[in-house]
């Protein structure tokens, strides 16, 4: 039965969601509002899970002087730092002025950007690597994708913008053309493997062929 | 002196009456709406009836389609002197068909050059009729200004329903039963042991290999299940292939590691392991924090890996699931350390980040597949092939209706339009 009754569960759920998208008629109509609902509140609840095993876990490696134990230490105070700045903030907690927006705004928000502006670093690497012509496709990959970076940052305007009132975009027109055709045939191409993946996928699980999600066995 | 007043005077009405005119033709050429409706009626001497607009015609109440009921249509053609500019807004009129004539109600207003406004408030089993008022706004000399309509023929009567059936869906239904069948036949003949050629996807190929190679130089194997929660079908695909890889780091007793960015995800995978390890005969390996949480925030979650990853210097890397831009910021961290990279994912903008920055990259179908794919089981199998199948017609259909459509035989295309939520 530990295995039927989820199974079960899936099962009909799963139908409930695809009856749903084809009847627009009560009750039907409020299923996916309806089971949304539960998973947001479950996942509300389960927040506790994961923020209390992140917090056991930095405890015991304090603890136990593990390797890079001072890590946990920034973990540890910085998890009760935001805690207590939230809770004494009360229900409005978020309103600009607290202790916790305060916190949000000049330390979160920050690191959160300077997370994010690394990639810009993490691009350039990446296509380093990506366009060095080692054959004909990398090669293709390279020219296609110097046009491309040669339209968006309007060297057209540099280039050829003297000709004519509206100047000549050559450079921006390939750029687009490579991007609304070639680019765009192959995303979708994508797309659809990717649609009929998510149905196989999807009838897998609906029909009990596929079962590790629930633990390992087949 | 006098005729100094007089030419004052001539000139000062001649310049007012140029004035007026100006106004008037500035407002014909550019005003719109209210405005300009209000500065031509600024005028003290004009009538009602000369700014009253002349109705709208043949106003149409109909049920909207596929829907939950409780909702009608309505719709009409613009008052002629709509493009005059002597209509600021349409206001749709309700009521009850058995009701007087002064019943309306007014249950929705569309703008001047609209001709439609969908009735959100009716009850089902009732039936309505409507009426469209063409509104102008007359300006009195004392700045207030009151509204000059005119009514349209009563509409047809009309009743909102639910549907039982969405039929703006009817493709998706059919392309979804033939797809589905396919899948459910080639699941059965699978079962009846018909041998079935399922082409060879590098990426899964190498996933031995990876989880050797950790074994081999006694590291890590790190594994990412995306950032999304367990209601993505990608998270639902990369739990599941974590359960293959977990059971071949069970055998091959290799380390594991779980960063998971959602509660949930943890309680799932954490389960997926200690079965997987459980099925290889090695419980007493698992721990319960080789999957572990770490945040939901998406630049906290990239952080905290790129963290280990550079401490720890993993051998191999898997990242299976749903991913946004942090994609690159791990797979650029797990390559500058010299892991053996596998990344899998269905996020189109993602998939040149990982193909750039892994060794092996599943694309889109190919991470729905590969739970099957690493099983080997006959059944999960004939569901792959029926996929493969199923993609081959929609090739057949995109020549077709290239063909089609080129030649101006039929609009293919719209076959395929299908209306959104």
């Amino acid at each position: 039965m530990r295995r039927e009754i989820p199974l079960i569960i899936t099962a009909v759920v799963g139908i409930v969601f695809v009856v749903q998208y084809f009847i627009p008629h009560t009750p039907f109509n409020r299923f996916q509002e309806l089971f949304s609902d539960w998973f947001f509140i479950i996942a509300a609840c389960a927040i506790w899970l994961g923020a209390l095993n992140l917090l056991k876990l930095s405890i015991i490696s304090i603890q136990k002087k593990r390797r890079d134990w001072q890590y946990a230490v920034i973990i540890v105070v910085s998890w009760f730092t935001m805690a207590i700045a939230g809770i004494l903030g009360g229900r409005d907690f978020q309103t600009p002025g607290t202790g916790f927006t305060w916190l949000y705004d000049n330390i979160y928000t920050p690191l959160s950007a300077t997370m994010f502006a690394i990639l810009a670093f993490f691009v350039a690497s990446a296509s380093y690597r990506a366009f060095r012509a080692r054959n004909i496709q990398a090669t293709l990959l390279l020219v296609a994708g110097f046009l491309v970076m040669m339209g968006r940052v309007l060297f057209d305007d540099l280039l050829f913008g003297s000709i004519g009132e509206e100047g000549i975009k050559p450079l921006s027109e390939i750029s687009d053309f490579i991007m609304n055709y070639p680019n765009l045939a192959g995303q979708r191409a994508i797309m659809i493997g990717i649609a009929l993946g998510t149905v196989s996928t999807a009838l897998r699980i609906i029909l009990g062929i596929e079962r590790s999600y629930l633990g390992g066995g087949d | 002196m006098t005729s100094n007043k007089l030419k004052v005077s001539t000139v000062s009405f001649a310049l007012v009456l140029l004035l007026i005119a100006g106004a008037r033709a500035y407002s014909q050429e550019t005003g719109t709406g209210e405005s300009q409706a209000q500065s031509a009626l600024s005028m003290p001497q004009v009538s009602e009836d000369a700014v009253r607009p002349a109705p709208a015609a043949e106003v149409v109440a109909q049920d909207t389609p596929n829907d939950n009921g409780g909702s009608i249509q309505v719709r009409w053609q613009l008052s002629p002197d709509d493009k005059k500019g002597m209509v600021v807004r349409y206001d749709v009129e309700r009521r009850p068909a058995w009701l007087s004539e002064t019943e309306y109600k007014v249950i929705g207003s569309a703008s001047a050059g609209s001709s439609q406004v969908t009735d959100n408030y009716a009850e089902d089993r009732l039936i309505y009729v409507y009426r469209v008022a063409a509104v102008n706004l007359l300006v009195r000399s004392s700045g207030d200004t009151i509204p000059v309509t005119s009514y349209s023929a009563i509409s047809n009567e009309a009743q909102s329903s639910a549907q039982w059936f969405n039929t703006d869906r009817t493709v998706v239904l059919i392309v979804g039963v033939i797809v589905g069948f396919l899948i459910i036949y080639y699941i059965g003949q699978a079962k009846k042991g018909k041998a079935l050629f399922i082409r060879k996807i590098a990426g899964l190929e190498a996933v031995d290999e990876a989880v050797g190679r950790a074994t081999e130089m006694g590291r890590k194997i790190f594994y990412i299940p995306g950032t999304q929660d367990m209601e993505n079908i990608q998270t639902i695909a990369g739990v599941t292939i974590l359960g293959r890889v977990a059971k071949l780091a069970a055998e091959y007793e290799t380390k594991l590691d779980v960063p998971v960015s959602r509660s949930l995800v943890m309680v799932t995978a954490r389960e997926i392991v200690k079965e997987a390890y459980m099925n290889a005969g090695r419980p007493d390996s698992f721990q319960e924090d080789m999957v572990h949480y770490l945040t939901d925030d998406q630049f906290g979650y990239a952080a905290a890996i790129d963290g280990m990853v550079v401490r720890e210097k993993p051998a191999t890397m898997f990242y299976m699931g749903a991913f946004y831009a942090e994609s690159l910021i791990l797979a650029e961290t797990g390559n500058s350390i010299g892991a053996i990279q596998i990344a899998g994912t269905a996020m189109p903008a993602q998939l040149p980040f990982f193909v750039a920055a892994c060794d092996y990259t599943l694309i889109g179908e190919e991470l729905f597949a590969a739970s099957a794919y690493l099983s080997k089981e006959p059944k999960l199998l004939g569901s792959l092939k029926g996929q493969d199948i199923g993609k081959g017609l929609f090739l057949m259909a995109i020549v077709v209706g290239v063909v089609i459509q080129t030649l101006g035989i039929y609009d293919f295309a719209s076959l395929f339009n299908i209306a959104a939520e």
